[in-house]
């Protein structure tokens, strides 16, 4: 069946994918680290009494509430997309993926009517110390909600604790908690968790900063200003160390994925970090040129980054492509040949289990688990389709950590002018401070970007390539509903735009 | 009593809103969309639409996860 993947419709199905995830992304970040804020600002009100905390809360308490309103079931439609789209990975990953999502769902269904509507209603209703615990379990439970979404994300990245059955095309849980353990179930969730606490930061920064230029609601602007810088300065710290904690992780279980980070093709010891640059757009695999027309290098960083080791070997994308016997890499080109004696295997296993033959289905049995690890490889044409875009991951990955670099910096300043008491001087600081909501939003997606295309072949890294995970469902199926939810998405989010701003111009005077 | 007092704790809080009911609303249409009109039109489960067993549909993967030209 093979020989049929239309392939236009794989890259419209992964084109709706991405634009379904990334406008999700949009509303989860806010989500996840505005709960913290309110809980700071509500545990101020606790401790000192002072009425304008109270105030505060429940001013970003609203915006939180429309961001959480427009964004809440966005993620469904990627169900939605698995079903129909993706159904093949969607059958075999099923055993998988049920109990986390099963666990998030509970989860979010149980804090949402319990906790949420004591935080929105609560206010006079129950006591202080219950109505602030209940905007902690909010927080909480939002961010414990994604942890569940990351692990199965994580696991498509760096498959563990499973085994594939032949006779249901499944790959059935083994071990669950090496599943929720997982480096890079862990690292997903720690860096997408703290850099979302980053963005709210930004996000009530920028808001802050717009009341100051405005000189309407100073004071709220002021505290709230000193509470999210210190949580922004904070944030970008955890998320800087848990980028590097990404990177050593990728260097490990997905090496391909920081080559083509990286650009790098040829694979060295003592490796440097190309800090800024440009790429050859010729470059392909196979070719020992320098795949920089321009490049600002940093010696030894990205052996650093990778092996904890500044003299250490990085592998680059030829070895990982072609192998590199001197190193011990098997290159895709080998694992291909395996990937193919899998294939092989399972279809005289399922031949044999037709034809009743126990004994021949035994024996391709025994023959197809050895190289099942290899599956996916075997559904390669070539071995440098095994390459992610290289472009792509490339100036995503820079634009991340250039504008990650430049937050902290932004949140010092900010607590700089607040401790001198002259940021409602600074108006060029000000400005800064509403532009960089919308940098916060570009490092946000492009770090999607990063993790995302960084995977790619694969739906389930080694095992199942995009081109068979697909269902067979003709382009113009797909392309009619990717303009339908791209209409539906624009249409929330000027909802989101023009509610927000609503609210914030009436300001935190009405409750 | 306690599940009366749970009962007129959501209820006053749904009539007190103001924000909340033009928020309310748009989480309804959304969902009406969403599940009413985008997944019962557009957004069948590809492999319960076409198959009746989880048989046949296992069947159907593995024939999708072995190219023909194979043997």
């Amino acid at each position: 069946m093979l020989e049929q993947i239309d392939v236009t419709m794989v890259d419209w199905a992964r084109g709706q994918f991405a634009m379904t995830a990334m406008f999700h992304w949009i509303f989860v970040p806010l989500t996840l680290g505005l709960s913290f804020l309110l809980a700071f600002f509500e545990s101020l009100y606790v401790k000192t009494g002072n009425e304008q905390w109270k105030k505060i809360t429940k001013f970003w308490m609203r915006l939180f509430a429309v961001n959480f309103a427009i964004g809440i079931a966005t993620g469904i439609i990627l169900e939605f997309e698995f079903g129909t789209n993706w159904s093949n990975y969607s059958w075999m990953v099923g055993d998988i993926f049920g109990a986390p999502l099963a666990i998030e769902g509970i989860f979010a269904f149980f804090i949402e009517a319990t906790f949420f509507a004591v935080m929105f209603f609560g206010w006079d209703r129950v006591s202080k110390k219950f109505h602030l615990f209940s905007t902690w379990m909010v927080a909480v439970g939002s961010n414990l909600s994604a942890l569940w979404i990351l692990v199965a994300n994580g696991w498509m990245q760096y498959p563990v604790g499973m085994k594939f059955n032949a006779d249901t095309a499944r790959f059935e849980m083994q071990n669950f908690w090496e599943v929720v353990s997982s480096p890079v179930a862990i690292g997903h969730f720690t860096h997408a968790t703290s850099s979302g606490f980053l963005l709210a930061s930004l996000f009530v920064v920028s808001v802050s900063s717009w009341f100051m230029l405005k000189k309407r609601h100073v004071e709220m602007a002021k505290k709230s200003i000193m509470v999210a810088a210190v949580f922004g300065l904070i944030s970008s710290l955890f998320v800087a160390f848990t980028g590097d904690e990404s990177a050593y992780t990728a260097a490990h279980k997905q090496p391909m994925k920081l080559a083509a980070i990286e650009g790098l093709y040829q694979g060295e010891q003592g490796c440097a970090l190309c800090a800024v640059g440009v790429l050859r757009p010729d470059m392909k695999p196979g070719e020992d040129e320098d795949p920089y027309i321009f490049a600002v290098k940093v010696p030894y960083v990205l052996s650093i980054l990778a092996n904890r080791n500044p003299e250490s070997f990085v592998p680059g994308i030829n070895d990982l492509v072609y192998g590199n016997p001197a190193r011990n890499i098997v290159g895709v080109n080998d694992m291909m040949v395996q990937g193919k004696t899998a294939i092989e295997q399972l279809a005289l296993y399922k031949q044999a289990r037709a034809n009743g033959d126990e004994s021949a289905a035994a024996e391709a049995l025994a023959k197809f688990e050895p190289v099942s690890g290899y599956l996916g490889y075997g559904y390669l044409n070539s071995p440098e389709e095994a390459v992610p875009p290289v472009a792509l991951n490339f100036y995503s990955f820079r634009i991340m950590v250039g504008l990650g670099t430049l937050f902290p910096l932004l949140f010092l300043a900010f607590l700089f002018f607040t401790y001198r008491n002259t940021l409602t001087e600074k108006r060029w600081l000000l400005m800064t401070g509403v532009i960089a909501l919308f940098l916060g939003y570009v490092a946000q997606e492009a770090g999607w970007v990063v993790a995302e295309v960084g995977r790619q072949p694969w739906a389930i890294q080694g095992l199942l390539p995009v081109t068979v995970a697909r269902s067979n469902l003709t382009t113009a199926t797909v392309q009619t509903t990717f303009f339908m939810f791209l209409v539906l998405f624009t249409t929330l989010l000027l909802a989101e735009v023009r509610i927000m701003l609503k609210q914030i111009h009436i300001g935190p005077e009405v409750d | 009593m306690m599940l009366e007092r749970v009962y007129l704790f959501y209820r006053d809080g749904f009539r007190s809103m103001r924000l909340g009911k033009t928020l309310w609303k748009i989480i309804l249409i959304k969902l009406f969309i969403l599940f009413a009109v985008i997944k019962w039109l557009f957004f069948p489960d590809y492999l319960h639409t076409r198959f009746a067993t989880d048989e046949e549909r296992a069947n159907h993967v593995l024939e999708n996860l072995i190219p023909s030209q194979n043997p």
